[in-house]
């Protein structure tokens, strides 16, 4: 993965618009977080291989950037991407990686679904 | 304490590195006797945080990634039958029960083990080892009470001594310490850092105590019935 090119994630995200595609949507500060800090509330949320199709996506030029997916019923969101690639099965990969390069969040796009 | 003698050794752990923080010493010094060891991965560590930034691996490539370090692994310890589970990270304690017994039962009505390693139900920290314990405990629960095979089990909740007391089996495992350290070091992904922190404070003239490359610890469980 390399670091956001906005240009380059938004035509990636316009590529994948209006077609039926399955994301993994993650977002973790770690299954240990409590265990070394107990004053940590520790939440998460991930769902992987849920089929979606957006009309309208759009990457915003911040540090660390958002990238918003418009559906006909909704919307699929993440704060904190820093990276990103084009892996060699056509999938876009994305992540926001903290100053340690831990992964705090990631958004995935693709035409097929992901393994288990 | 001296090694109690066994005649197959069934080892039991959600990700791949749990064995080497908890066991690979343990594990090599009974290879060493010649007693077989089957560890069993339930899964490939595929939602491991730890990517690196700059970026080593996706979260696709990852447990790939896993996957390699976890045979090398093996090969410092010793151990000649891995069997990757194919459960994934993160959803073992959600998996069916009773699919989970029946997973841990059908490896030891297959390998006969005399010993089991696995993690300690209540003071495991992460909820797949939660869930890994649990399975084992209550596989060899059904077992009849003379057929039982011995658990050592993992627990390192930070309550754990407060409410548990020392572990009662203590193994000095400084024989193989180097063997020990290079199966952590196979798991680059997840303990570079440690290493190079290690690697660091020992070139700042601050080393890190090795007393826990020294010794594993483990609670010798017991039975209600």
């Amino acid at each position: 993965m390399k670091e956001v090119q906005v240009n380059e994630i938004q035509e990636l995200l316009n590529s994948f618009a209006n077609k039926d595609v399955y994301i993994h949507l993650e977002t973790t500060n770690g299954a240990y977080a409590t265990h070394f800090d107990e004053k940590v509330f520790n939440a998460g949320a991930f769902i992987r291989n849920a089929k979606i199709r957006f009309e309208l996506a759009k990457i915003i030029d911040d540090t660390p950037h958002r990238v918003g997916l418009k559906m006909e019923h909704g919307w699929v969101y993440a704060q904190g991407i820093t990276h990103y690639k084009l892996d060699e099965k056509g999938r876009l990969l994305m992540a926001g990686l903290d100053y340690t390069g831990k992964l705090a969040v990631a958004l995935e796009i693709s035409e097929t679904p992901f393994t288990y | 304490m001296t090694l109690q003698p066994q005649r197959q050794i069934l080892v039991v752990f959600p990700h791949p590195d749990d064995e080497a923080f908890s066991s690979a010493g343990t594990i090599r010094l009974y290879r060493n006797m010649g007693v077989p060891v089957t560890y069993a991965c339930l899964t490939l560590g595929e939602m491991g945080r730890n990517l690196g930034n700059p970026p080593f691996a996706t979260r696709e490539s990852l447990p790939e990634i896993r996957r390699e370090e976890l045979k090398e692994a093996c090969k410092h310890m010793g151990i000649d039958d891995l069997r990757m589970m194919g459960l994934r990270d993160k959803t073992v304690e959600f998996e069916d029960d009773e699919k989970m017994v029946k997973l841990v039962t059908n490896l030891i009505d297959e390998l006969n083990p005399s010993l089991i390693i696995t993690f300690l139900p209540g003071y495991a920290v992460h909820p797949d080892h939660e869930a890994t314990g649990r399975a084992v405990i209550e596989a060899v629960r059904r077992i009849p009470k003379d057929e039982r095979p011995t658990v050592y089990a993992v627990g390192f909740a930070n309550n754990t001594l407060a409410e548990v007391g020392p572990p009662n089996i203590e193994i000095d495992v400084s024989n193989v310490k180097l063997d020990k350290v290079n199966a952590l070091k196979a798991h680059a992904s997840q303990t570079a850092w440690m290493i190079e922190e290690s690697t660091k404070r020992i070139d700042d003239g601050r080393p890190m105590s090795d007393s826990w490359l020294h010794f594993e610890r483990f609670y010798h469980y017991q039975f209600e019935d």
